[in-house]
């Protein structure tokens, strides 16, 4: 199959799936955490994977980033491995984890600047004033996140949502350590994703609701 | 992408210059490891010129090895290194940048402090510029050897002690070509097969020492 340009007409793009995975089977050391799970994503589309601690969520989330290689099975991103495609691909995805990848000494202004500057994105200070703002950090952009609690960590974290071009989030367990105004606000940035034609993958222990177009996976 | 990579030495640098104490505690090591062998030896000038080279040379071993813990440690608690693994550039180029800053930040500090130390030892003139030089061409090279086996013992418990067991071996061809150049100068030869020597293993080690790190790390990060 050939994979999709880079700006397809919306109709086709919906046609084929954009993100998929064939007969996944992952290990953890001597274990078994789960086999032949298959999923499919179109744009504009959400997979909440759920199942019981230790059932593989995380692990399968970093599969899908190429972080840990599946024992068995087939992970595309529009119709090409993601082995093969590697850096095409990972421009293409966001990945939070269940670690913030948060600078304690930098403040939420200079842990988005350098990250920005990282992944060669530079959308100025503006918006990252902005993004801040709209995470509800307005007035703390120049603490040293040291100081800064582990919720609003969180959101400095999620900040990047906002700021990266990224078609693909993938996001474990986003909400942990959010209040309700902070989800609230996170589904409707999801909802914003979905409906600019993004994909998201969420792992949570919490419900998800008021989201269209989400599957779910459930691991056993 | 080359940008990317300036943006990240850009942020190791800044960083290790902001956590001011890891800087200091390297330099201050390095320091004292020196001036306990005139303690231990005896004042007598003779033997310190003697074995002045060699002391300079092991304290900066020592040196560099202290400071490898932090050089994916703290990256690797707080989920940077994951997302570092997930940058649009392969990751032995960021491997390589990571160790250029680490270098950089903590080991010209010690290439600027051994003439000074060197002196304390009665090394004089050339001696003192052909010890900074192999500094120079050496404690890279230290950075890069270093760097592969900080990232094999990354997030084991008590991987420093590991790290040094698996590291100081590979650091002797280094310290022998590094101490040994100073050593001809002293006796009146020429140091130009010491240099050249350690210049050859920097320039095999500047291309594959980041290969072997990029693998490690991808273990760590399964």
């Amino acid at each position: 199959m050939m994979a999709a340009s880079d700006g397809p007409a919306p109709d086709r793009d919906r046609a084929q799936p954009r993100l998929t995975g064939h007969g996944l089977s992952c290990r953890r050391g001597d274990a078994a955490l789960f086999s032949n799970v298959d999923f499919e994503l179109h744009a504009g589309e959400l997979l909440f994977v759920r199942g019981r601690n230790g059932c593989g969520k995380t692990t399968l989330l970093r599969a899908i980033c190429g972080l840990t290689e599946p024992a068995r099975g087939r992970l595309c991103w529009d119709g090409r491995d993601i082995r093969k495609l590697d850096e095409e691909f990972r421009s293409s995805l966001l990945f939070l984890g269940h670690r913030d990848a948060v600078k304690e000494e930098l403040t939420p202004m200079e842990n988005l600047a350098v990250q920005d500057g990282l992944r060669g994105e530079d959308g100025g200070d503006d918006a990252r004033l902005d993004a801040l703002e709209r995470m509800g950090l307005a007035g703390r952009e120049d603490i040293p996140v040291r100081h800064l609690s582990q919720g609003q960590r969180r959101r400095v974290a999620l900040a990047r949502l906002l700021l990266s071009p990224a078609k693909l989030w993938v996001l474990d367990e986003p909400l942990t350590a959010l209040d309700v105004r902070a989800v609230e606000m996170l589904l409707g940035l999801f909802r914003e994703h979905l409906d600019a034609g993004g994909l998201v993958v969420a792992t949570s222990h919490q419900p998800m609701e008021g989201l269209r177009n989400a599957r779910a996976l459930q691991l056993d | 992408m080359g940008k990317m990579l300036w943006a990240l030495l850009k942020r190791d640098v800044s960083l290790i210059v902001m956590r001011r104490q890891d800087g200091l505690t390297v330099v201050a090591f390095f320091v004292i490891v020196t001036t306990l062998f005139p303690l231990g030896v005896g004042p007598e000038l003779e033997i310190l010129r003697e074995v002045g080279p060699g002391v300079v040379w092991v304290a900066a071993l020592l040196a560099s090895l202290v400071s490898l813990e932090r050089l994916f440690g703290d990256d690797y608690r707080d989920g940077t290194l994951e997302q570092l693994a997930l940058l649009p550039c392969p990751l032995a180029l960021v491997a390589l940048v990571k160790v250029a800053a680490h270098w950089v930040s903590l080991g010209v500090p010690l290439v600027l402090l051994s003439p000074l130390l060197g002196y304390s030892l009665g090394l004089e003139g050339m001696e003192l510029v052909i010890l900074a030089l192999s500094l120079v061409l050496g404690t890279p090279m230290l950075s890069l050897i270093g760097a592969v086996g900080a990232a094999l013992t990354l997030g084991l418990r008590g991987g420093g002690a590991l790290m040094a067991l698996l590291i100081l071996p590979l650091y002797v061809p280094v310290l022998i070509l590094g101490s040994g150049g100073v050593v001809e100068v002293m006796y009146g030869e020429a140091a130009h097969a010491h240099l050249s020597l350690l210049g050859a293993l920097l320039a095999l080690g500047v291309p594959l020492a980041p290969l072997a790190v990029a693998g490690a790390l991808r273990i760590v990060l399964d």
